[in-house]
């Protein structure tokens, strides 16, 4: 997007397999349809919740995405892990005993559901981030028609998240050289002004980048520069995964 | 606050989907009468900002810190639509490159966060102004007090979802005790860096910031013999008059009275919707033995002997402290030359 190396992210992980090369607004309906049943399966269909666990390795299995990465990047779900430790405790109705602590039974099927089905979403929203590159995922959500305009925002921001971040790196550098730290509240104030600079710099950015837009010729829209079509057994690989998913549901809620 | 899946049911998480796209496809067209045909390198930028703000950790006491969540913060600057947009566009980026908050619960985030905390943010904001003088300073208090009633509002509104697709037996007493009171910590903490925030930006663009527009003192010139006259007409310097603090005060006093009546209006009136509910179903009686249930201000002021009065006395004397903080920081010229000094550092 913006040279040679703007196209990757932080999660994008380069390759060329069957995953790879389906099309991204395929990758993203099928994700979401995979999550949807995932989240309807009820939750006390154990076995089910590991049956999906098998199709995602299956399908990292295929895209060449190795466990100890996806391992790694699912330390973003440690908040709702820690909310879903707490359920059992925290929760009301039947208590039973468990290596001598006292907990609830809902709780613990319903911290079982959190854990279960937010890991889920988060190991097949790792594995498209891992095999869509931004510029295909931006592509993507213009043709499942979100608007036009909010994939420009969402371009521009992706586009100047590293900019605006290393501007953001810069001022705490600066602040750290000259010996300052953050230790309280009092402090915030320093930090809090170094955000207001970052907004007038972020602010004046933009504007300088629509002047740039304007003397390149920007008339209120961008030129789509994709054509590439998208075949029925583009449709069909992509389906494989939510069907599964969705026929892993049904034996599991009529068995 | 990222929402994952799973954490509400499937019905739920498409009835909030279907609300934040409504609430988008409404920001889209009124963004327009704010940003014009600038929306997207200027919203993508916002949005930058934002998503760079999030990652900003300020200190909250020893060893803890927060970050921000930034609603009202970019609805003071840009506006409320374009906040509406800039938000969504976070979420959406952080769903889908880094799988943080989950992509059924995306509708449910952009509910909370991209629109809630906007909206209540950006009115009560609004209505703060309007009973403030007409300086740009003002801004500062009412960002802050945007920010401070919009986190805790945002968590109501989730334990609502929570009580209507959670897929959890908690009680709705406890939790909304719980989450109440974390995000009410939470929305002081919120308060204090959008205040401090935007009273840095106030300082050096005054004309950047949405919520100061048409409040900028007309210019003056002063003659040689010590008469002022309205200046030609032109765009007026950034600079503004700094005058006594006093009416600034009475102004907040007034408006944070104000404010705790609304705010326990709301603060008794939802809870025991919830109570209703949780009466129910039969497990009020077991609420009261959880852990929150012993701290004073849990469930308004009913536990532990305090009437509702005492707490909204108690909400006016903390916005009472946070607007005289704010205050200091906006009057004076401290706040305006150290913003410059951290600027000129930084270069």
């Amino acid at each position: 997007m913006s040279g040679g190396h703007g196209h990757g992210h932080a999660l994008y992980r380069p390759g060329d397999s069957p995953v790879h090369r389906l099309p991204a607004h395929v990758k993203i309906v099928a994700l979401l349809a995979f999550v949807l049943v995932v989240v309807a399966t009820p939750r006390d269909e154990y076995w089910a919740f590991g049956a999906y666990a098998v199709l995602l390795g299956v399908v990292a299995a295929v895209a060449g995405v190795p466990a100890g990465l996806i391992i790694r990047r699912m330390v973003v779900e440690v908040p709702f892990v820690v909310f879903a430790v707490l359920m059992p405790i925290v929760s009301q109705g039947p208590r039973i005993d468990v290596l001598g602590l006292s907990l609830s039974e809902h709780g613990l099927l319903t911290g079982w559901n959190i854990l279960a089905k937010g890991t889920l979403g988060v190991v097949a929203s790792i594995l498209l981030a891992a095999t869509t590159d931004v510029r295909s995922l931006l592509a993507g959500l213009q043709r499942l028609r979100v608007p036009d305009r909010l994939v420009e925002i969402a371009s521009f921001m992706i586009r100047y998240a590293d900019v605006v971040t290393g501007d953001m790196r810069r001022m705490r550098i600066a602040r750290e050289s000259r010996g300052f730290e953050a230790r309280h509240l009092g402090h915030a104030r320093v930090v809090a002004q170094g955000a207001g600079a970052l907004f007038v710099r972020s602010y004046e950015r933009g504007e300088r980048v629509h002047l740039a837009m304007l003397s390149r010729g920007y008339a209120g829209a961008m030129p789509l520069t994709t054509t590439a079509v998208t075949t029925r057994a583009d449709w069909l690989r992509g389906a494989a995964l939510p069907l599964a998913a969705a026929v892993v549901a049904v034996v599991a809620v009529l068995a | 606050m990222h929402v994952p899946d799973g954490f509400l049911n499937a019905p739920t998480s498409v009835a909030t989907g279907a609300v934040a796209a409504a609430g988008v496809a409404v920001a889209l067209r009124k963004a327009q009468d704010e940003l014009d045909e600038r929306t997207a390198p200027l919203a993508g930028l916002t949005a930058a900002f934002v998503f760079a703000v999030q990652m900003l950790n300020f200190p909250v006491g020893i060893g803890t810190s927060g970050h921000l969540m930034g609603g009202a913060l970019a609805a003071v600057l840009v506006g409320p639509w374009t906040a509406v947009l800039c938000l969504s566009v976070v979420l959406l980026v952080q769903g889908l490159l880094f799988a943080d908050g989950g992509l059924t619960a995306l509708g449910t985030n952009i509910s909370l966060i991209g629109i809630t905390t906007v909206v209540v943010g950006w009115v009560v904001a609004r209505a703060v102004l309007a009973v403030l003088p007409k300086r740009p300073a003002s801004v500062v208090p009412a960002a802050a007090i945007g920010a401070l009633v919009s986190v805790p509002v945002a968590a109501l509104v989730f334990v609502l979802l929570f009580a209507v697709g959670g897929e959890a037996s908690l009680s709705a007493g406890a939790l909304t005790a719980s989450m109440l009171g974390w995000h009410t910590l939470i929305g002081i903490g919120e308060a204090v860096i959008t205040g401090l925030t935007v009273s840095a930006v106030v300082a050096v663009r005054p004309d950047l910031v949405h919520a100061a527009r048409g409040l900028r003192a007309p210019l003056q010139l002063k003659r040689a013999d010590g008469t002022l006259v309205p200046a030609p007409a032109a765009e007026p310097a950034g600079a503004t008059a700094r005058g006594s603090a006093r009416p600034l005060l009475v102004g907040g006093g007034l408006v944070a009275l104000a404010l705790a009546g609304i705010v326990s209006f709301f603060a008794s009136a939802n809870p025991d919707g919830l109570e209703y509910v949780a009466e129910d179903k039969g497990f009020l009686e077991t609420a009261r033995d959880h852990a929150f249930g012993d701290f004073a201000l849990a469930d308004y002021g009913e536990v532990g002997g305090i009437p509702v009065g005492v707490a909204g006395i108690l909400g006016v004397a903390v916005v009472v402290v946070l607007g005289v903080v704010l205050f200091r920081v906006v009057g004076g010229r401290s706040g305006r030359s150290s913003s410059r000094a951290t600027e000129e550092a930084v270069r």
